[in-house]
């Protein structure tokens, strides 16, 4: 009898390896990690390697690796005594990545980010340089980009981040033959929006396309309807830890509306198992499933490559989201992502941190970066920039976006990216419910509350 | 015969190799010291702290316990879990013996069909659930492209579209490997059985009830317990299916550990759900272990 024992007990601890395992492949990797991330450090000749060398980490992939790539080899070229040693990363590791060098304090000179609140938990964590005197002493670096992209870099009065690259506001896309095949002009007003979705729902064509599946996506139409309706300072108030802020009325009465927006079939059927990572979002633009789309400024170049000849036939429009009716937002205003935004580490030895700094002030959007950033659809967030689109066959677009990025009076940063990552995921969890009609606007607000500041 | 002589040396060895068993097993326990102990210990010590992983880690003593505990979410994710736990069993359960009984026989057609059943095991789970959305995709999935109505829903945005999709992608996968414990079950199911009851006049239907699902106890013992613990730990399936959604209907306890963990950065409030997730794990292993009966995963074969 005795020798069967060991094999009931190889099976019991084999059959509960298995949630063992589980638990410990997503908590143990907490434990190991910081070590992980000195071996990526060092490998990437992190900051403790030999002087003279700043590192920068950013992301791998079209469209931006070669722009970002050829920004540092004209600088190291111009400046043989301060390199500069690059790492690139693919995006979804990048983020674990960065984070993990960061908490190990192996982070990389420079490091590469999107602002907002993952900017405002490196600052917390005492990580990164405040830049906010640099800027006072370099105005004229500062003075040339666009004032609204330093929103997302500043963290309680302090500048912490260098704003970069391209400006990505959220645009009103919609498929001119829809709209002429069914007779209609694009809306003026929010008004006109709820006309419309009668209009085309009558003719069998979905009005909006959403990747509800995705969730961030619905987040764009939340921070649309707040801002035209109670304005930019509802969001802010948010933003500022301000207890029960999302109780505004204006607030209220943004879910409200949203809501009604989605009982009025506003959206395409099953809206909420399409996921914009597969494009299908764009797809129903594009193949006339759907007639108008909210979506970030770079869905253009998407339905350039996939949608056919949507765009080279000029069947794409486009136009910042319309103002509601008695609402107290500037129509002008728009969101999205001001701009990308690079720090420097606040572990870096002083030459490194120097070599950083004339990075910054010389190499960063020079206008060799710039053109490069046009010949990939994007605007980059310099003043006058738009002298470049001229040859571009994208040039109406690119005008269009560097319009609505230099004249919004407010050009506020993407909820998900503004809040900290724990209320940016309670966030995203009640937008989907919202829009899934499980939750009132009232559970919505008193469940937003509860994480303010968190 | 066989069962016979392998008692034999069993027990042979049990007496002769007395001392040396323990050394044998030292590798294991070593890797399941390192494997499994240790970092579970280090789960254990993380739930209380609270750490973004980020700064540093900061004992906060039961904080993070507390948030969780007093989390509505948390007897929701239960459920799920619970759910999904139940209903993919009771699907798998019958259909695994089926394809198993039939997989049995030893024509050489059965041996093919075995191989290409066993497919979707081989697969990842993240191809599965990645070919799965696509075909279910309600505006370019299969149910548009072949003009059939009743394919065209809304299969991962209604809650109970999308659990009914978790549990049938779940057990696509898992089935094969079910299947082929029950038809390794069967094949060890003395023929002479058979023979008796043929003799008896027992059609086919009766000796299925009558012999090999009683002869097949232990391999349904054995086989739920895997189906039962094993899903607790469905993770990446739902993770790329559904992402949890729609709001949190499939939200398991394990997504529920990830996104704490990792997408809203508190490490604490994830170690306290693994912690949860593992107490479990073990309160249900231990449970079967008394529904199977004493002996449970010893042989059933004549004369052993």
């Amino acid at each position: 009898m005795e020798s069967r024992t060991p094999s009931r007990r190889t099976f019991l601890s084999l059959s509960m390896g298995l949630p063992l395992g589980a638990a410990l492949a997503a908590c143990g990797t907490s434990g190991p990690a910081p070590s992980g991330g000195g071996a990526s450090g060092g490998a990437a000749g992190g900051n403790g390697g030999g002087g003279g060398k700043a590192s920068y980490w950013f992301l791998q992939g079209p469209p931006g690796e070669a722009p970002r790539t050829a920004a540092v080899e004209r600088f190291n070229k111009a400046n043989p005594n301060g390199q500069i040693a690059i790492t690139t990363i693919q995006n979804d590791a990048y983020k674990t990545k960065i984070k993990t060098a960061i908490g190990a304090n192996q982070a990389p000179t420079i490091i590469w980010g999107w602002g907002g609140g993952g900017l405002r938990s490196y600052v917390q964590a005492g990580q990164v340089e405040d830049l906010t005197s640099w800027f006072g002493e370099n105005a004229a670096v500062k003075d040339r980009l666009f004032p609204g992209a330093f929103g997302a870099a500043t963290i309680d009065g302090k500048i912490y981040a260098m704003p970069c690259e391209t400006v990505q506001p959220i645009v009103l896309f919609y498929n001119k033959r829809v709209f002429e095949k069914v007779g209609v002009q694009p809306p003026q007003s929010y008004g006109d929006i709820l006309d419309l979705v009668k209009k085309f729902n009558a003719a069998g064509i979905a009005p909006f396309s959403l990747a509800g599946q995705s969730r961030w996506t619905n987040m764009m139409w939340l921070e649309f309807l707040f801002d035209r309706i109670g304005g930019p300072e509802v969001f802010q108030a948010v933003f500022d830890g301000e207890k029960d802020a999302w109780n505004n009325p204006a607030s209220i009465e943004a879910l409200t509306k949203m809501q009604e927006l989605i009982k009025a079939n506003g959206f395409i059927r099953g809206f909420s198992s399409v996921t914009a990572d597969s494009n299908a979002d764009q797809a129903l633009l594009y193949t006339g499933k759907a007639a108008m789309m909210l979506h970030g400024s770079w869905s253009y170049g998407i339905q350039q490559e996939q949608g056919g000849d949507i765009v080279s036939s000029g069947g794409l429009g486009w136009m910042n989201f319309p103002g509601v009716d008695g609402g107290k937002g500037d129509p002008s205003n728009t969101v999205g992502n001001p701009g990308q935004y690079l720090s420097i580490s606040s572990k870096a030895t002083p030459e490194e941190k120097e070599i950083a700094k004339k990075f910054f002030a010389t190499g960063v959007l020079d206008d060799a970066e710039q053109k490069q950033w046009v010949e990939t659809g994007g605007v980059p967030i310099v003043k006058g920039s738009d002298k470049l689109f001229a040859g571009s066959k994208d040039a109406e677009f690119l005008n269009f976006v560097y319009g609505v990025a230099s004249n919004a009076k407010v050009f506020a940063q993407s909820w998900d990216q503004a809040l900290s990552p724990t209320a940016a995921e309670v966030l995203l969890d009640n937008i989907a419910k919202l829009f899934q009609l499980s939750i009132s606007p009232q559970q919505f607000a008193t469940n937003m509350n509860a994480v303010i500041g968190k | 015969m066989s069962a016979i002589s392998a008692r034999r040396t069993s027990s042979a060895a049990a007496t002769r190799g007395g001392g040396v068993l323990p050394w044998l097993a030292l590798p294991a326990l070593v890797a399941f010291a390192v494997f499994a102990l240790i970092p579970l210990i280090g789960v254990l010590l993380l739930s209380f702290t609270s750490w973004d992983t980020l700064g540093e880690i900061q004992l906060s003593g039961l904080e993070s316990w507390k948030s969780v505990l007093t989390d509505p979410g948390l007897p929701h994710a239960l459920w799920v879990t619970f759910l999904i736990m139940l209903l993919s069993w009771a699907f798998q359960t019958p259909a695994s013996i089926l394809i198993g009984v039939f997989l049995a026989g030893r024509q050489r057609y059965r041996e093919l069909l075995a191989v290409l059943y066993f497919i979707p095991l081989l697969l990842s789970s993240a191809a599965i659930a990645i070919t799965f959305k696509a075909l279910l995709d309600p505006n370019f999935g299969l149910g548009a492209g072949l003009g059939l109505d009743f394919l065209t829903q809304d299969w991962l945005g209604e809650p109970g579209l999308a659990f009914g999709v978790v549990i049938f992608v779940v057990s696509w996968q898992y089935i094969p490997f079910h299947s082929l414990l029950y038809q390794g079950g069967v094949r060890q199911i003395p023929r002479s059985l058979y023979e008796a009851a043929e003799l008896d006049g027992a059609g086919r239907v009766r000796m299925f009830f009558s012999i090999t699902l009683p002869q097949l106890k232990y391999t349904i013992i054995t086989s739920s317990t895997l189906m039962l613990v094993g899903s607790l730990t469905f993770f990446d399936l739902i993770f790329v299916l559904t992402e949890g959604g729609p709001g949190d209907a499939t939200r398991a306890l394990a997504l529920d550990m990830y996104k704490r963990g990792f997408q809203a950065n508190l490490m604490g409030a994830a170690c306290v759900i693994g912690v949860i997730l593992v107490l479990v794990g073990l309160a249900l292993a231990l449970l079967l272990r008394r529904i199977g009966g004493r002996d449970p995963y010893a042989s059933q074969l004549e004369g052993a």
